[in-house]
């Protein structure tokens, strides 16, 4: 059975999103890209050495893969525009992740900026993935701003929490017709199967990947876990039940 | 009126006696804690909780792991003009000290310029005493031009001006401010500051501040160790940079903890701090601050700074000099301190890589 996600016009086999921020050492990232099968990999621009041969992340990213730069250190939606554009002028092609983070204290993303940045760069041609706070009034302007997925925290960035926003995340997923993608706080790849399972479209994962003592068996892990989820939520997973339902049904005896 | 309420609000604090009552128990309660309170802080810098360094540590790197990951940002500092005006008798740039005096011409900014970027350093912070005739922020302007062509953060570490000042440099694209109180106790400060401009405390105080509201992108404290009671000045220190996260969200706040280093003059710290007490203090103010960055210098020696990566610290300087024209030049002017490690750029790349880090060059994007 054939199950892509479309985004942008883009056909994904993969539903893991892979950060490349916190590695020990860039020259893992081929190796993590590799048994993580993710397509899409998002970097944020500010740490992007165009200069340098060895130092610049961009080198250790195989050619395939979709490059979605992100707006990382922008404090507004002006900034993240500026970054957006700088990121495609660049050569890092179209996609976009808009994080616009005011608060250092928690770095939660600042919604109504985001908003307004998804407005002004879906309208000048980029696949727009916003991330957000997981909220439904906010997510409906995003998708009516032009924005290609929603891209809501699991719990606060580098937490490791896990889904906390279960609840708020599931509202998306029922009423946005559009991709929701887990982004931040998944820790462990449970966590990442719990998101797909309720019908997240994907998972971005770094920080569980980046620090785990290894890598690149964490990546095939959450690889796994991921499949594993959206397996489950094609399939149907079985009502969560109360009580217990006996095999001879206390009211069997109405039915004869 | 800012931070210096806070600051009053504990200047008469007995602190022996809150440390006299704080226990085992209360120090590993507090470790265990998600959200430490000031006091909580302060526990963690007392003598008892230097008993329980190592379980501070773990909890530390846990911090530190999860929101920075596993690198360390590198950085150099860039000396432009060594005048000062000011006796502070714990600086070689003391006025009255004889030591020989230099200002970088444009020309000479861009030679240093080029050798430090060839290095793969992208991140620059430049330094001038205070002399508002011989480093005014006009020529500190000129200066940040010709660097943007070869960094890609500048921040700045000058004597305090006002927030339209501060707008201007951020304007002419500076985004980083470093400045240190030097020594939160007022009285303290105004006896080791013995003339110029910055006998005036409350005008430096409140300069972190005036950086924020001119929208600074990245703002790093701290004090001076060795002038001061360390457990109270780190104390300040901790506080006065949870007020600037608190006040000002939008600044990336970071604490710097340079311990005195020997220097041109005679004076001598009153109050030593060990390499023990050095971690203690880093790894409390991880705890109250998680998110904070921290930035251990080349005044700290080439062991002991390997050591700390992994315990908390988050930024580096590497292949420093504290002379006008280092970079370039022979004819060497005065330094403001001597450095401990000496390595090159690439020593320290190499030595964090060989602790499982990687070294980072670039963690910004001037726009």
């Amino acid at each position: 059975m054939s199950d892509k996600l479309m985004i942008g016009g883009k056909e994904l086999n993969s539903r893991l999103f892979l950060g490349t921020g916190k590695f020990p050492d860039n020259r893992l990232i081929p190796e993590v890209i590799k048994k993580s099968g993710a397509e899409v990999v998002t970097v944020a621009l500010r740490r992007i050495d165009f200069d340098s041969e060895e130092e610049n992340m961009l080198n250790y990213i195989p050619k395939e893969c979709i490059l979605m730069p992100n707006t990382s250190g922008a404090r507004n939606a002006d900034e993240a525009v500026r970054i957006a554009r700088l990121a495609r002028a660049a050569g890092c092609g179209n996609w976009i992740k808009i994080e616009v983070i005011s608060d250092n204290k928690y770095l939660l993303p600042d919604n109504f900026e985001t908003v307004k940045a998804t407005e002004i760069l879906a309208k000048e041609g980029f696949v727009v993935l916003p991330y957000m706070c997981p909220e439904l009034m906010t997510a409906k302007r995003l998708r009516d701003a032009g924005a290609a997925a929603v891209m809501p925290l699991g719990a606060p960035i580098g937490t490791n929490k896990g889904l906390k926003t279960r609840e708020l995340v599931k509202i998306l997923v029922d009423e946005i017709k559009l991709p929701i993608i887990v982004d931040a706080g998944l820790g462990k790849p449970s966590e990442a199967a719990e998101a797909m399972e309720i019908g997240a479209a994907a998972v971005l994962v770094n920080t569980a990947i980046a620090t785990a003592g290894d890598p690149v068996i964490m990546a095939e892990a959450f690889d796994l876990a991921v499949r594993a989820g959206r397996k489950a939520y094609i399939s149907g997973v079985g009502a969560i039940k109360e009580y217990a339902e006996a095999s001879s049904p206390l009211t069997g005896f109405l039915n004869d | 009126m800012g931070f210096y309420e806070k600051y009053l609000e504990y200047k008469a604090f007995n602190y022996e006696k809150y440390f006299e009552r704080i226990s085992d128990e209360a120090v590993l309660r507090i470790i265990s804690k998600d959200v430490l309170e000031e006091l909580d802080f302060l526990a963690l810098l007392s003598e008892r909780a230097g008993r329980f360094l190592e379980q501070m540590a773990v909890r530390s790197r846990q911090l530190t792991l999860q929101h920075f990951g596993r690198v360390i940002f590198l950085y150099t500092p860039l000396y432009l003009a060594n005048y000062c005006v000011n006796q502070c008798v714990y600086c070689g740039f003391n006025v009255t000290n004889d030591i020989s005096r230099k200002k970088l011409t444009l020309e000479e900014v861009e030679r240093e310029a080029k050798a430090i970027s060839s290095t793969g350093l992208r991140h620059i912070l430049v330094l001038t005493g205070e002399s508002r005739r011989e480093s005014s922020v006009d020529y500190i302007k000129q200066c940040v031009e010709v660097l943007r062509k070869y960094f890609c953060s500048i921040a700045i570490e000058v004597y305090p001006l006002d927030t339209e000042e501060y707008a201007e440099l951020i304007e002419a694209g500076v985004d980083g401010l470093t400045l240190y109180q030097e020594v939160y106790n007022e009285d303290t400060y105004s006896e080791i500051h013995l003339k110029g401009p910055k006998r005036d405390y409350l005008y430096r105080l409140d300069a972190p501040e005036r950086a924020c509201k001119a929208s600074m992108r990245s703002v790093n404290i701290g004090a001076l160790l060795g002038l001061e009671d360390w457990r109270k000045e780190a104390f300040m220190t901790g506080l006065h940079g949870k007020y600037l996260q608190n006040e000002y969200p939008d600044t990336e706040i970071s604490v710097s903890m340079p311990r005195m280093r020997p220097h041109v003059g005679q004076f001598q710290p009153k109050y030593e701090v060990s390499d023990r007490q050095l971690v203690q203090i880093m790894l409390a103010m991880r705890l109250f601050m998680p998110r904070a960055g921290i930035t251990i210098s080349t005044r700290e020696r080439a062991e002991f700074r390997d050591n700390l990566i992994g315990l908390g610290v988050t930024r580096m300087s590497a292949g420093s000099t504290t002379v006008v024209g280092g970079y370039t030049q022979e004819e060497k002017s005065g330094g403001q301190f001597d450095i401990s490690d000496g390595r090159s750029v690439e020593e320290m790349k190499r030595m964090i890589y060989g602790k499982g880090y990687q070294p980072v060059f670039k963690d910004w994007q001037a726009i």
